[in-house]
């Protein structure tokens, strides 16, 4: 049986004990690689040298474990790893190598982990599907003819086939909750604020954070207490406590109340995914939990205000890769000409097509019609919010409105795609932290719960994700990649 | 129509982004969908809404006008496409 399988807390303590090393978890991990990366696609580039070297010396390291010493994670490939290739899913980026540490990295580091290699993801983060790689697609462990979800869909279809122990992902509007959904694991977005983004490759700054994928929730209590806190390297890092949130599981939710929002469980949503989230939530109820239904009347406009803001920020963001510094470049005949030809040949067409939007909407005459205008109803959707928060604790629904969907399925219409986040996205502009985890299956596809606190609030979230987690059935592992489980 | 062909053409150009005519016809479509799309905003009555550019409630973040060690000049030009006497190299920029 796979090591990776069993949560941090087991490996943890089987590492103390000396029942395994660091060397037999590495050896597991890059078998369990070799046996299904061909069918995922999950790698854009894998470390195996390194991998056995870092094993070797953490088991000659004497003094104490950490509680994720010498576990073998994936890192999404738009998370800056020094000396390590770092491509954020684009052709731009194919020869780039980070000087540096993302701070992320620079806290797991500290950890001893054994960092195996960076994941797949859709270009710059942009993307729900991962088809949008600049490299080749993700396929989901349990269907191979449909999607891992995106933009974060290696690092969960990683942590899905017990290639890692876990992985990072980020999330710009649902880039981690989303794909956590669609392969039948955790994940968890932070607060706007709470963890770094230092290193980061900014897609859209006012709302990208990074976050763990883990197979259950106390493991992404771990990985959050080592990632979360304030960086003076990151101005909108936020300078607040970070709790003990590992003591905060407790499953006791007794009195707890919970908010479900009609617009999520109504029309749109398949009745797959409204049935599996009802059961969670009568599931939440037998535990002690107020469940009662609330509406936030602004939900429907916020995909609207997102795919204007978000391209917006991206459009300046992307600007850098011009082919001077770093990156790939087409030489020219004059230097606009090199810059057009570097660009043009660098990105792929979501790319281009997000940062031709952004930089319309942010155009004279465009603007106040179009950005003031969505950053306007980006603070109703905020209100929205923050008037439930006054009567609730956390507000729970589906993840996404549908289980993965087949491949190709909704790459011809680019509005089709984006209509997949429409559960994700307000919580995104509303800068809430949020997990998604597993509620069941419905026809053989994991269904994801989200649940979302206040601000700053990953307490609580991870409290109730735990108490439910607890009473839920077990899920079965995927099976559509080969190798022993 | 939100935008035209020859408005997505102009947009290219702001953007640095050669396109081939398939290209430019494939973004005026779907960009057309997508801002009308974004038209559904205007159902919305934001008259007196104030605008939020980011969520957390803090501004001018500054720190102390100290020196501090930066990337070393060697290595950071090791990511370069083009270099020349420890400075970054790109086409000449005024005719000769």
């Amino acid at each position: 049986m796979s090591l990776l399988k069993q949560p941090i807390r087991v490996l943890h303590k089987q590492l103390k004990n000396r029942e395994i090393s660091a060397v037999d978890l590495a050896e597991d991990s890059l078998k369990r690689i070799g046996e299904t990366d061909d069918q995922l696609g999950t790698f854009l580039y894998k470390d195996e040298e390194g991998v056995r070297e870092r094993a070797r010396q953490l088991d000659e390291r004497k003094g104490d474990l950490t509680p994720l010493s010498a576990l073998p994670l994936g890192v999404k490939d738009n998370i800056s790893t020094k000396n390590m290739l770092t491509t954020a899913g684009s052709k731009i980026l194919a020869n780039y190598t980070p000087l540096y540490n993302a701070t992320v990295m620079e806290h797991l580091e500290k950890e001893q982990v054994n960092l195996v290699g960076k994941m797949n993801m859709d270009e710059f983060g942009m993307g729900s599907s991962n088809e949008n790689s600049g490299y080749f697609e993700v396929r989901n462990p349990w269907d191979l003819n449909r999607v891992p979800g995106g933009s974060s869909g290696g690092s969960a279809a990683a942590v899905a086939s017990n290639q890692v122990s876990f992985a990072l992902g980020s999330d710009t509007g649902g880039s981690i909750r989303q794909p956590a959904a669609f392969c039948g694991v955790v994940g968890l977005k932070p607060t706007y604020g709470r963890v770094s983004r230092f290193g980061l490759i900014a897609f859209a700054s006012s709302l990208d954070q990074i976050g763990p994928i883990t197979r259950n929730v106390e493991d992404a209590a771990y990985v959050l207490q080592t990632i979360a806190g304030h960086d003076p390297m990151d101005s909108t890092s936020a300078d607040v406590d970070v709790p003990d949130y590992l003591s905060s599981l407790s499953g006791d939710i007794n009195g707890l109340q919970v908010a479900v929002p009609q617009e999520w469980m109504g029309e749109g949503i398949d009745s797959g995914v409204k049935e599996k989230v009802k059961r969670a939530l009568q599931v939440l109820e037998r535990e002690g939990a107020v469940v009662e239904e609330v509406s936030l009347p602004h939900m429907d406009y916020a995909v609207a205000a997102y795919y204007l803001l978000a391209p917006a920020e991206a459009s300046s963001n992307l600007a850098r890769y011009d082919g001077v510094r770093y990156g790939h470049r087409i030489e020219g005949e004059n230097l606009v000409d090199m810059f057009e030809r570097t660009r043009s040949n660098g990105f792929g067409d979501e790319v281009k097509r997000r940062i031709m939007l952004g930089t319309y909407s942010l155009s004279s005459g465009y603007y106040d019609a179009y950005y003031l205008k969505a950053q306007k109803v980006r603070t109703l959707i905020r209100q929205d919010f923050e008037k439930i928060f006054n009567r609730y604790d956390v507000v729970v629904g589906p993840t996404a409105p549908t289980t993965a969907f087949k491949m190709k399925e909704k790459t011809v219409d680019p509005l089709t795609m984006y209509l997949n986040d429409i559960c994700t996205i307000p919580v995104s502009l509303a800068g809430l932290p949020a997990i998604s985890l597993p509620c069941g299956l419905s026809e053989g596809l994991p269904v994801g719960l989200q649940i979302i606190g206040r601000p700053f609030d990953e307490t609580g979230v991870l409290k109730v994700a735990h108490a439910y987690e607890q009473q839920r059935e077990p899920l079965p592992e995927p099976n559509a990649v080969g190798g022993e489980v | 129509m939100a935008i035209s062909k020859e408005q997505v053409r102009h947009v290219a150009k702001l953007a640095r982004l050669s396109l081939t005519d398939e290209e430019v016809q494939m973004y005026t479509g779907q960009m057309n969908d997508i801002l009308t799309f974004a038209e559904k905003l205007n159902e919305l009555d934001t008259e007196n809404v104030e605008p939020t550019s980011h969520v957390l409630d803090m501004a001018n973040v500054l720190r102390e006008d100290q020196n501090r060690p930066s990337l070393d000049r060697d290595q950071t030009l090791r990511n370069a496409p083009d270099k020349q006497d420890g400075m970054f190299r790109v086409p000449a920029v005024f005719e000769e």
